[in-house]
């Protein structure tokens, strides 16, 4: 099995961190896998995004351009990525930033207003952990199973030990994401 | 086993500290960047020097003066730069000096652009500089090859007293793979040719490129020249995948031979007998495996980030004895396993 990602979203808005915290997963649970950043001036202020790809078998090119999975973090990336989703395909979209809605009636949509949950539960820039939260509870079988406490022993290994406060502000939102 | 999720840039240069690099000099260019920040980073309180130089072409001439007093050096840029180091590498070649320089490809010619590309190819090959000489030239095609060709390239460069080149490009510059890294080397071989100061106690050691009598010249050439034979018996490799009953054979090295390897894969599924043959060398070329993994081949098809480079090799190093088709983007463009996978059933079904 072959599970092809990408998220995306303004710079900032922590798009390549979540893509690396599913990256991370899938090396602690044994699978191939790899990761692969838009780069360039893009990655000022405008629209960032990152391709994953986790597998059983030894990945091909790292270049996702019809994914399984879309993480959507802005209208930008919804234009550009929605059409390209795989029929069967799971979107999730943060719809405090994105107005549209996909039309679409061959892939799931998972609209979650994760910017609005972020502030108003002082999380303040979390909003991609609670999509993170929720794409891994919608997708266990897309996700060879990654769960809650693989990614939380992602956070204590990437997030340096002083920053003590900060994992534990991404494990709650992680949570938060994973029970809406 | 120790993996690590690392970008291959970072790897590089983590590979190149394990392996007793201890002068690295660079001029920041994207997609390269990573490379000399991870060294800057980490090298001075690993016992080495980071030294961000004055322009690419400081760079180059400060690898040739550290590697003159015998010390593991390195330097990277991305095609922009490799142009201005040229000269250095070719002064660096003429003085039989070993070193380690990395180019992350990007599209040119000119400033071209940032994104990932494979037209360096030729200038690697054939010409990275003036004179009659040659790179061993390694195309990793991951992060965990990267790590390994490096610790292949200081090796290799010691062993033969010649600067090597790692040709990566901007997708596995960038990409982050787990990556395990090999334990320390340290048989970093007595270096009794350096310019390394010696309290007068013994004859005192000349490194230099000129030779203005043409026969010291010409002599200096064919001793080199003496060294690319043994070199190109010993240090060609490449990968096969799928060859021995492939009836048609994609050839392709660094990111694109990953594209690739998806197309075989595909093609395979849907009864096309197709295989990958994929030099890690490009410099010397592993033409004998090629000419073996094609004796069942009807088709060559070479892919490759450019306009089409390799190919040109491809014919020569089988004679043309199989027909060779081309398939290329350039300027950035990745191409999609999908469009190999059109140009292997149109091959198969006879449409050219």
């Amino acid at each position: 099995m072959l599970t092809r990602i990408i998220i995306s979203g303004f710079g900032g808005q922590g798009v390549l961190f979540i893509g690396k915290c599913l990256a991370y997963s899938a090396m602690l649970i044994g699978k191939e896998l790899s990761w692969l950043p838009s780069y360039g001036p893009e990655m000022r202020g405008g629209t960032a995004n990152c391709s994953v790809c986790i597998s059983d078998d030894a990945i091909g090119s790292p270049l996702v351009t019809s994914p399984d999975i879309l993480i959507a973090m802005n209208e930008p990336s919804f234009d550009k990525f929605e059409k390209k989703l795989c029929t069967g395909g799971k979107l999730f979209s943060d719809n405090s930033m994105i107005e549209k809605k996909s039309r679409r009636t061959d892939i799931k949509c998972f609209e979650l207003p994760a910017s609005d949950i972020a502030q108003n539960n002082a999380l303040p820039r979390m909003a991609n952990i609670i999509l993170l939260g929720k794409t891994i509870k919608e997708c266990s079988d897309m996700l060879f199973g990654i769960n809650i406490s693989t990614v939380t022993q992602v956070f204590e290994k990437i997030i340096p030990a002083k920053k003590n406060d900060l994992i534990q502000k991404n494990i709650s939102a992680l949570n938060l994401g994973y029970s809406m | 086993m120790n993996k690590v999720l690392m970008k291959g840039n970072e790897a590089l240069a983590e590979a190149a500290i394990r392996a007793g690099c201890k002068c690295f000099f660079g001029y920041p260019i994207t997609p390269q960047t990573e490379v000399a920040a991870y060294f800057a980073k980490n090298m001075a309180k690993r016992g080495g020097v980071f030294l961000q130089a004055e322009s690419e072409i400081a760079a180059i001439n400060m690898v040739l003066g550290a590697s003159s007093a015998g010390v593991r050096a390195m330097t990277s840029s991305s095609s922009p730069g490799i142009s201005l180091k040229s000269e250095g590498i070719s002064y660096i070649a003429g003085s039989d000096l070993p070193c380690v320089i990395v180019n992350v490809q990007r599209g040119g010619p000119g400033l071209g652009g940032i994104q990932p590309s494979q037209s360096d190819y030729n200038q690697a090959v054939k010409a990275p500089g003036h004179g009659d000489f040659h790179l061993v030239v390694y195309a990793p095609a991951s992060v965990q090859e990267s790590v390994d060709m490096v610790f292949t390239a200081f090796d290799t460069a010691d062993r033969y007293r010649i600067p090597t080149m790692i040709l990566s490009d901007g997708l596995i510059g960038q990409m982050m793979e787990p990556v395990v890294f090999p334990e320390k080397t340290n048989d970093i071989p007595e270096k009794s040719w350096a310019c390394d100061g010696h309290k007068n106690k013994r004859k005192h050691n000349i490194v230099t490129s000129l030779f203005l009598e043409p026969d010291k010249l010409e002599k200096s050439v064919l001793q080199r020249n003496e060294k690319y034979k043994l070199i190109s018996n010993n240090c060609a490799d490449c990968e096969t995948y799928l060859c021995d009953d492939a009836h048609i054979v994609i050839t392709a090295y660094g990111a694109t031979a990953r594209i690739a390897r998806s197309a075989v894969n595909e093609a395979r599924k849907q009864g096309i007998k197709a295989g990958l043959f994929r030099p890690k060398t490009l410099w010397p070329f592993p033409e004998n495996e090629l000419r073996n993994s094609c004796k069942n081949a009807g088709h060559i098809l070479c892919a490759e980030m450019s306009a089409g480079q390799m190919v040109n090799d491809i014919k020569l190093y089988t004679n043309c004895s199989v027909p060779v088709s081309f398939y290329g983007r350039t300027g950035g463009v990745i191409p999609e396993p999908e469009e190999l996978l059109r140009e292997i059933i149109k091959l198969s079904e006879g449409r050219q």
